[in-house]
């Protein structure tokens, strides 16, 4: 079985964001870089499966070139090797970034031949287009599911579960397929260190891929009011009652 | 949240595991209205405390950093939050195997017990997960443990707090320090001011910021010490608490590995050197994690994780076992590895405590609080103080570098002469082309470039044949020559060119000079002019908090002459005790001037042959300072010696030093006068004199007495610490200072092997020897005696043992060599009478 995941390169926020002078970028100075809790999924769907059903994981990102330790982290979990397409600007519209990504799929699935699965995160985690999963497999010509909670390969198919008002939504699709997945599919693992100094000998197939001219244009970036804030602690063990009883009131649960 | 008050007896600015300690013993200690501040939330304010691994290992080759652990040590175990786990130095190498008899010798020397050398299977006993084929053995400390320091931090504050004196205000943020006339005036806050004479930084990464809103600089720099946490370990599945299992320190790779709970914590010192400024450092609220957690850099860990595979594959290289959390935590260094401690010489009242880390916070608390109280710590503190620094020392370039050099060694086999490799070539004596001509080695002295020997004076070793002892072991080898030896007795035949640029030169000047330089020193400085007079400077408890030398000039104008280790700190001592009404001005001459030593049987013939003034005895004698011709260059010259030889130390602008070097130069040649470098002047010539150094023998913790240095009279004029030295004179003293020889040294291998200092004096019978103040007995200097044929040691023996022929023994890598009290007090071993001296 052949299993492809898409991930992207994306700043790890884990406090106030602050936009860039030009608000057309978040300063990331002080920030680290990750995926998205749902392409975390998706990776850890993809080496589960290759470990079950045996053949070939690969990770795909396309971003610049420090996107190589996105590749490394997917590559310690277990992922068997890499494609990067390398990019030099800051931001590849959904369009252009699926167009390249379809372009990378051909040739891989024309050396390898086809992926039976090709996952995404639902959405990305800073841009939240909610577009590339859907714009490659309609490219490629696949059925695809979003918003997944439930992956399971079912013979040639797969069966996939969305949540829903009261239950879950579950289709059953022929593969190949693109799926795009939610947090909360699985629970990744963490990289074992094992795991990590084979990452760095996997191969990584790194190509610059041509852009396809821009239709989304972004204006300007705007931090949502409320964000960053913190959690607060109002003190340990009995003596923080008070505290805790005058927020309470403070509230208006109290 | 408490409302700020319009006054404090002290602002203490950051809550982390030292400005809590600082708070909470400045409280103990009897201060009231202190203030205590963080810009963050409470417990964990976000500095480097909030990420530290928390284990502490109790042995270090520097006393005084080994007193302030053993004493934070005690202070965690009195608040309940240490856990003794023992801790396991592993060595993977025959170097690191000495190296760690070196540490069994640094144990014993500052009382630190129980410790063993244990073999690989005795690790693998202790630590099952260990592989121990690729380890050779260990240094293996029971009392080694794990400390949870926030919550020290919080236990100390919040008795503060109880106790009334405390006020404590977060998520408060310092945006101005007032200063006033070069004093501390007021604190600016984000939630208003308070007035305060006395400001204490205790910001960790943060300090050189906040210390720059007064104007005043803490010279450190932020650097990264990557740590990741694996598990779940399934051997730690049943852990009960945070660890169980010794803590091992992977010395010959740089890192570490401890239980956490569940899981190991691996910790490096390998990785490159990653420095920043604090202005990198984000605010709280913009940081992912904490301000001082950055983001993993995965690359630089990469042989790490091959080595911590290597020493534990157990656990990791367990697939299973996973990587939960990896960090670039932020941690202080500083130039010279010490903390940053003492009020700033740049701004009255505004003190530091900085570059400290968990294992020593506590105790550094304490140190800190007491000389902010008493004037003096009970813990000598000169390695820390934040006025040692020179100027140069201050920049951020050099902090920098030196920071950067350093890092890689935290766990290295650093020698004790050792030299650092960057930023060198700062300070340059005016006739240091002229050395490099001779082939000096140079090593460093307050970033002074300044000879050790000369490797054109190879051929005084033919000529002193056998007089020379040769060393072949490797360890004494290293940043020595046989050549200073040779130095020595050409200087003791003839005579010796010695450069002095290093040392540091203040004027004290004006109508109330006399009372300045009275106040600061034991020894009667009302002396006439054209004086030159050694003294001990001491502490308000009558240790020695220098040694130096005052000439008296004029009868306004006092001279100091201070070697460079503590010339700053020396420097600020006296500008502090300077009179308030302005009366006397404190002048820096140390660039202005340079000094050449002349000293030997032939230094008279050399300098009546330079001058026509008067340098007979008659005309010159010991003791006098005055200014004479040598040629065209009117020099400064003081008849004193630190080698235990007749002549003189020549002080001369620095324009004309070469000049002057020149002309001694060749005056001397037809009296066979060698370039002499400081392993002659700091060591060989100095111990067969039995002279004491500041830092070696001469501490805050001993005393005038006991280092054997009491006048017959005490002056009538009041001096610090003169109620104490008076108390010192009608006791018994602890400890004695004695000069010892070494009988044999002869190792088990035949090999001859040489003490360098810091090694512990015991009895025949390896007992170490305590006085009655619980110190140790150690070998406070080490070197050769070349004119006296032996190995010089000296050490502050108990009564008992301070007696002449008394058989002793020190432990000197890892085994032990017959040693002999040969002088008991400060009688030189050579030439007692001093003849030569006042030849």
């Amino acid at each position: 079985m052949r299993v492809l995941v898409c991930v992207k390169r994306v700043p790890f926020t884990g406090g106030k964001m602050v936009l860039a002078p030009d608000s057309m970028a978040l300063e990331t100075r002080h920030l680290g870089f990750t995926i998205s809790p749902h392409e975390e999924c998706g990776v850890e769907a993809a080496v589960r499966l290759v470990e079950v059903n045996t053949g070939e994981s690969v990770v795909l990102t396309l971003g610049p070139p420090e996107a190589i330790e996105q590749l490394r982290d997917a590559m310690a979990l277990g992922i068997d090797r890499a494609i990067h397409l390398q990019t030099e600007s800051a931001e590849w519209d959904p369009e252009a970034t699926a167009a390249a990504i379809v372009d990378a799929i051909g040739a891989d699935e024309a050396a390898s031949g086809p992926f039976d699965l090709i996952f995404f995160g639902n959405e990305s985690a800073d841009s939240g287009g909610y577009q590339v999963g859907l714009l490659v497999a309609r490219a490629l010509g696949r059925p695809a599911v979003t918003g997944l909670k439930g992956v399971k390969v079912e013979g040639g198919s797969v069966r996939c579960e969305q949540e829903a008002d009261g239950g879950r939504d579950v289709y059953v699709v022929p593969m190949p397929a693109v799926l795009t997945v939610k947090e909360g599919l699985n629970l990744p693992r963490y990289p074992s260190v094992p795991g990590r100094m084979r990452a760095g000998r996997k191969p990584v197939a790194t190509s610059a891929p041509t852009q396809a001219p821009a239709r989304l244009e972004m204006v300007r970036l705007v931090v949502p009011p409320g964000q960053g804030r913190r959690a607060e602690v109002l003190g340990s063990g009995a003596s923080a009652a008070p505290a805790v009883v005058e927020m309470m009131r403070k509230i208006g649960v109290a | 949240m408490s409302n700020l008050p319009a006054h404090a007896r002290a602002v203490v600015i950051g809550c982390g595991i030292v400005g809590n300690s600082v708070a909470y013993h400045l409280c103990r200690l009897g201060w009231r209205d202190v203030v205590l501040l963080d810009k963050g939330p409470l417990p964990n304010p976000g500095g480097s405390t909030g990420h530290a691994s928390n284990f502490i290992y109790l042995v270090d080759h520097s006393k005084e950093m080994t007193a302030l652990t053993v004493e934070s040590v005690n202070q965690y175990k009195e608040m309940g939050v240490f856990t003794q786990s023992g801790g396991i130095e592993v060595a993977r190498t025959k170097e690191r195997m000495h190296e760690l008899t070196r540490r069994m010798s640094s144990a014993a020397s500052w009382g630190i017990e129980p410790v063993s050398l244990i073999t690989p299977a005795k690790v693998k006993d202790l630590v099952p997960f260990i592989d121990e084929s690729i380890i050779l053995g260990g240094f293996y400390t029971p009392g080694v443990g794990v400390v949870d320091s926030l919550r020290a931090g919080t236990i100390m504050r919040e008795r503060a707090e109880a106790s009334g004196a405390l006020q404590v205000v977060a998520k408060t943020e310092v945006v101005a320090i007032d200063v006033e006339r070069g004093r501390v005036r007021c604190v600016r806050t984000t939630a208003g001011e308070i007035e305060a004479d006395t400001v204490v930084i205790t910001c960790g990464v943060w300090s050189p910021r906040v210390a720059r809103m007064a104007g005043a600089r803490i010279p450190l720099t932020p650097a990264v010490h990557q740590m990741i946490d694996v598990g779940p370990v399934p051997r730690f599945a049943g852990a009960k608490g945070d660890i169980e299992v010794p803590i091992v320190r992977d010395m010959d790779t740089n890192m570490y590995e401890r239980q956490a709970g569940g899981d190991l914590e691996i910790g490096s010192y390998a990785h490159r050197p990653i420095l920043y400024d604090p202005e990198d450092i984000p605010p709280i609220e913009r940081a992912a994690l904490s301000p001082t957690e950055f983001p993993f850099t995965q690359p630089d860990f990469e042989v790490q994780m091959q080595h911590a595979l290597e020493l534990m594959p157990e656990i990791v290289g367990d697939e299973k076992v996973g990587v939960k959390y990896a960090i670039n935590g932020i941690l202080s260094l500083t130039s010279d590895g010490m903390p940053v401690l003492g009020e700033s010489p740049d701004v009255r009242g505004l003190w530091s405590a900085a570059a400290v880390w968990v294992k020593e916070g506590p105790g550094t608390g304490k140190a800190l609080a007491e000389w902010m109280v008493h004037g003096e710590s009970e813990i000598d503190l000169h390695s820390s103080d934040i006025a040692r620094f020179h100027e140069h020392q201050r920049t951020r370039a050099h902090v920098r570098a030196r920071a950067a050099e350093g890092f890689n060694k935290t766990y290295g086999i650093v020698h004790p002469s050792e030299q650092w490799a960057s930023n060198r070539n700062v300070r340059l004596a005016p006739f240091h082309d002229r050395e490099r001509e001779l082939g000096a080695t140079f090593f460093e002295a307050a970033g002074w470039e300044r000879p050790m020997w000369y490797e054109s004076n190879g051929p005084l070793l033919d000529e002193f044949g056998d007089r020379v002892t040769r060393r072949t072991a490797e360890w004494e080898s290293r940043w020595w020559s046989p050549i200073i030896n040779a130095e020595h007795l050409a200087m003791r035949e003839r005579a010796g060119l010695f450069d002095l640029s290093a040392f540091t030169i203040f004027d004290i000047q004006g109508p109330g000079a006399l009372g300045a330089v009275q106040e600061v020193t034991l020894r009667q400085m009302d002396v006439p002019a054209g004086r030159n007079v050694y003294t001990p400077v001491l502490s308000h408890n009558g240790g020695f908090k220098s040694d130096l030398t005052v000439m008296r000039l004029g009868d306004e104008h006092f001279r100091v002459v201070t070697g460079g280790a503590a010339g700053m700190s020396d420097k600020k001592w006296f500008a502090d005790h300077l009179p308030a009404d302005g009366s006397a001005q404190l002048f820096d001459l140390t660039t202005a001037m340079t000094t050449v030593g002349l000293w030997g049987p032939r230094a008279r013939d050399i300098l009546m042959s330079a001058t026509s003034d008067d340098v007979s005895d008659e005309g010159f004698k010991f003791g006098a300072c005055r200014t004479i011709d040598i040629g065209t260059v009117r020099v400064l010259a003081s008849r004193i010696s630190y080698v235990g030889d007749l002549g003189w130390e020549l002080y001369v602008s620095i324009d004309q030093g070469l000049k002057l070097w020149d002309m001694l130069w060749e005056a001397g040649r037809p009296f066979g006068l060698a370039a002499c470098g400081i392993g002659v002047y700091g060591t060989t010539g100095r111990l067969e004199k039995c002279y004491r150094a500041h830092g070696n023998e001469l501490e805050t913790e001993y005393n005038v007495v006991e280092a054997g240095m009491q006048a017959p009279r005490v002056k009538a004029e009041d001096f610090v610490g003169k109620e104490a030295h008076l108390r010192h004179r009608e006791e018994e003293p602890a400890a004695v200072l004695c000069t010892l020889t070494v009988d044999d040294h002869k190792s088990k291998s035949g090999e001859k092997r040489y003490m360098l200092g810091r090694e512990p004096v015991l009895t025949r019978n390896g007992a170490a020897i305590t006085d009655r103040h619980g110190r140790r007995s150690y070998v406070t200097s080490a070197g050769a005696g070349p004119s006296v044929g032996k190995h010089i040691l000296m050490s502050y023996l108990p009564p008992e043992q301070a007696v002449l022929g008394t058989k002793l023994a020190v432990q000197y890598m890892g085994e032990r060599y017959p040693v002999t009290v040969a002088v008991v007090g400060s009688t030189p071993l050579f030439d007692p009478e001093n003849t030569r001296i006042r030849s």
